[in-house]
């Protein structure tokens, strides 16, 4: 693993890591005690991948994420409060509650959820970037996606649109290898999922989606020849979930041992490992990560807990704008 | 009052459209270098360029999405489906990003796009061409479904649907593009919230919209040969529907036909049959009734496919059968 440039830059990223680890952990002890229903799907384990390419995208720049979003929209500064609730369904939440786990929204950060059908973000982020194109304005829209969107009819359209018409946009593919609970290699022919973009006249390359360090190379690079207006780019981050696919899964598609030997690969203590032989972190400093986080969790619990629900009164409001 | 094809009214919104706010812009198949399948847009790719007249690849799943993401991103894009049939290639992105992402999102982000296609039966193009959805499409809260009939609405409805912050679906009978009309006098946005009496009448209501509004005014004037005072209801607008103009008419009736070009079973007749009875029952003086289509995939030879479709014939017997004759 690579070393990160300042101590600074390195905690921040440890911090981040484990503030969405913590969570997530929250969130999941929550939904055994039945406050959060519905699909709650963690990210534990990939949380290097939203940790480090997020933060390299400007303010003006459009995040459009999956179902699996809980870590891009904590790292993109939608608050901890406003996640907590939306997955309380609490009219305080990101998105009146509306949505949940699966559909965070943040127009103030350009975050365009949350969006739940696998595969059909991509569409929606290359039309973002066709509007940047057309009014000439310089950014970027990161669309992040998984292994299984591969398959998908959208997925090869966007892809060949978005070359054909140049359009400033960074394909983020967050490869865990299952598409629920099918492996790559049980649904697909062709695995290398950079060949498939290769395919369209995209640069594709993979990363190891541990790695915050490398990820954050990568995304910054990438990022740069999306906005010098070089046409897309396509990421593979080679990650892996430890948890399983929504919060009930027997895990029947892979081995213990599998699991067991990506989570010695686990993004926060490899790179907590990396800090330390480096001389960048102390005991003192995690431990004091790690309170500030456990307080940020419970307030956010608490901010939950308090908010109001949304009235019944209000069930209709914004199918429509002028209804 | 000018006499227009309705292809030539299409095109005259289009035009009007794209020359009064530049963030507006054409996408589809065919809409540049050919011109339009249906000639709607013939000319434009000299007249507004490539960056404004977009020829896409057969991909109606991504150039749709891809108008929902324009339309987030600050555009009014006007996306051409070539046909119905094709939309259903698009369905994902209609159904679950278009209607949704406004409600879902809390009303942060609204999507002010405008898709068009051709719909309908009728030109001998067989069962995987001759689709008529537009009733599927108005089970969907959260877009707005219009159909115009008339050169005007053509015309209108397309500036009016562009107003709006939310997606707009304007289905355009593909029986429709050459037939001429009058255009009307007035400002040429029109109003796309309430439905229209094309003809009044005091014995029974014809409750229509589409291309069946033609067949069914043409029942209407051989009903007034014997004698047969129809009232001719174009919907105009099925989401949301302006019912109240409905219930109106088959309170002064007390009778109603609803002829719709969609297979009869879930149709959107049924909704408004239902919606009839709901609204207005004890002013009926017969049960409401239906023509539709016949529940068969759109054959090709002309005499199938005549028998498989609403035609003023069958209007006007299910008129004779509501009133006894």
């Amino acid at each position: 693993m690579t070393v990160p440039v300042t101590r600074e830059q390195g905690l921040e990223w440890l911090r981040q890591m484990i503030r969405i680890r913590r969570f997530e952990e929250r969130a999941a002890e929550l939904y055994q005690l039945g406050k959060i229903r519905g699909f709650l799907h963690l990210y534990i384990g990939e949380e290097a991948v939203a940790v480090g390419s997020i933060p390299s995208f400007t303010h003006e720049d459009a995040i459009v994420a999956t179902y699996r979003e809980h870590g891009h929209a904590l790292v993109r500064g939608t608050s901890m409060d406003a996640l907590m609730a939306e997955l309380y369904g609490k009219a305080t939440g990101c998105a009146r509650g509306r949505g949940g786990s699966m559909h965070f929204f943040d127009a103030a950060r350009r975050f365009y959820g949350g969006l739940a059908i696998v595969a059909g973000g991509l569409p929606v982020a290359v039309g973002l970037a066709l509007a940047d194109k057309m009014q000439g304005r310089n950014r970027v829209t990161a669309c992040y996606f998984g292994d299984g969107a591969v398959a998908e009819g959208e997925f090869h359209e966007s892809l060949n649109l978005a070359a054909l018409w140049k359009l400033p946009v960074l394909f983020l593919c967050e490869n865990n290898l299952y598409a629920m609970g099918t492996a790559l290699a049980r649904h697909q022919s062709q695995t290398d999922i950079t060949a498939k973009a290769q395919a369209y006249a995209l640069p594709a390359e993979a990363v190891d989606g541990m790695d915050v360090v490398a990820v954050a190379a990568a995304t910054s690079r990438t990022i740069d020849f999306v906005r010098s207006g070089k046409g897309p780019y396509f990421l593979e981050y080679r990650t892996y979930r430890f948890r399983a696919h929504s919060m009930y899964d027997a895990e029947l598609y892979r081995t213990k041992d599998e699991v067991a030997e990506w989570k010695r690969r686990d993004p926060i203590t490899t790179f907590e490992q990396t800090l330390r032989q480096a001389g960048l972190l102390a005991d003192t400093d995690l431990e004091q990560m790690e309170s500030r986080i456990a307080a940020e969790v419970e307030e956010a619990v608490a901010f939950a807990e308090a908010g109001p629900w949304e009235p019944i009164e209000d069930l209709k409001k914004d199918v429509y704008t002028h209804p | 009052m000018a006499k227009i094809t309705y292809r030539e009214a299409v095109r005259a919104g289009l035009r009007e459209a794209l020359q009064r706010d530049s963030r507006v812009f054409l996408m589809g198949e065919d809409v540049g270098k050919y011109g339009g399948t249906y000639a709607c847009s013939k000319g434009f790719l000299d007249e507004f360029g490539p960056e404004r007249i977009r020829d896409t690849p057969l991909s109606e799943s991504t150039f749709v999405g891809a108008g929902i993401g324009a339309a987030l991103g600050g555009m009014r894009p006007i996306v051409e489906v070539m046909t119905v049939n094709f939309s259903l290639l698009a369905l994902d992105q209609i159904l679950n990003n278009a209607a949704t992402l406004r409600h879902m999102s809390g009303g942060q982000f609204s999507v002010p796009l405008v898709v068009r296609m051709a719909t309908g039966a009728g030109r001998q193009v067989a069962a995987q061409h001759s689709h008529s959805l537009e009733g599927w499409y108005a089970h969907i809260p959260g877009i707005r479904v219009l159909t115009p009939a008339t050169v005007t609405d053509a015309r209108g409805m397309l500036l009016t649907a562009l107003q709006e912050p939310d997606p707009v679906f304007i289905f355009e009978h593909a029986y429709l593009y050459s037939m001429e009309g009058e255009l009307e006098e007035g400002p040429p946005a029109v109003d796309i919230s309430r439905a229209a009496v094309r003809r009044t009448g005091k014995d029974v209501s014809l409750i229509t919209f589409g291309g069946s509004l033609w067949k069914t005014l043409a029942a209407a004037t051989s009903l007034a040969q014997e004698g047969i005072e129809a009232e001719v209801m174009d919907l105009r607008v099925l989401r949301p529907l302006d019912i109240n103009s409905v219930l109106t008419s088959v309170r002064k009736t007390h009778r109603a036909v609803v002829i719709d070009e969609a297979w009869r079973t879930g149709s959107f007749a049924a909704e408004i049959s239902a919606q009839i009875m709901e609204g207005v029952f004890y002013d009926l003086d017969s049960p409401v009734a239906r023509v539709c289509s016949e529940e068969v995939p759109i054959p090709y030879p002309k005499h199938l496919e005549d028998a498989a479709l609403p035609q003023p014939d069958k209007i006007v017997q299910a008129v004779h059968t509501l009133l006894g004759r």
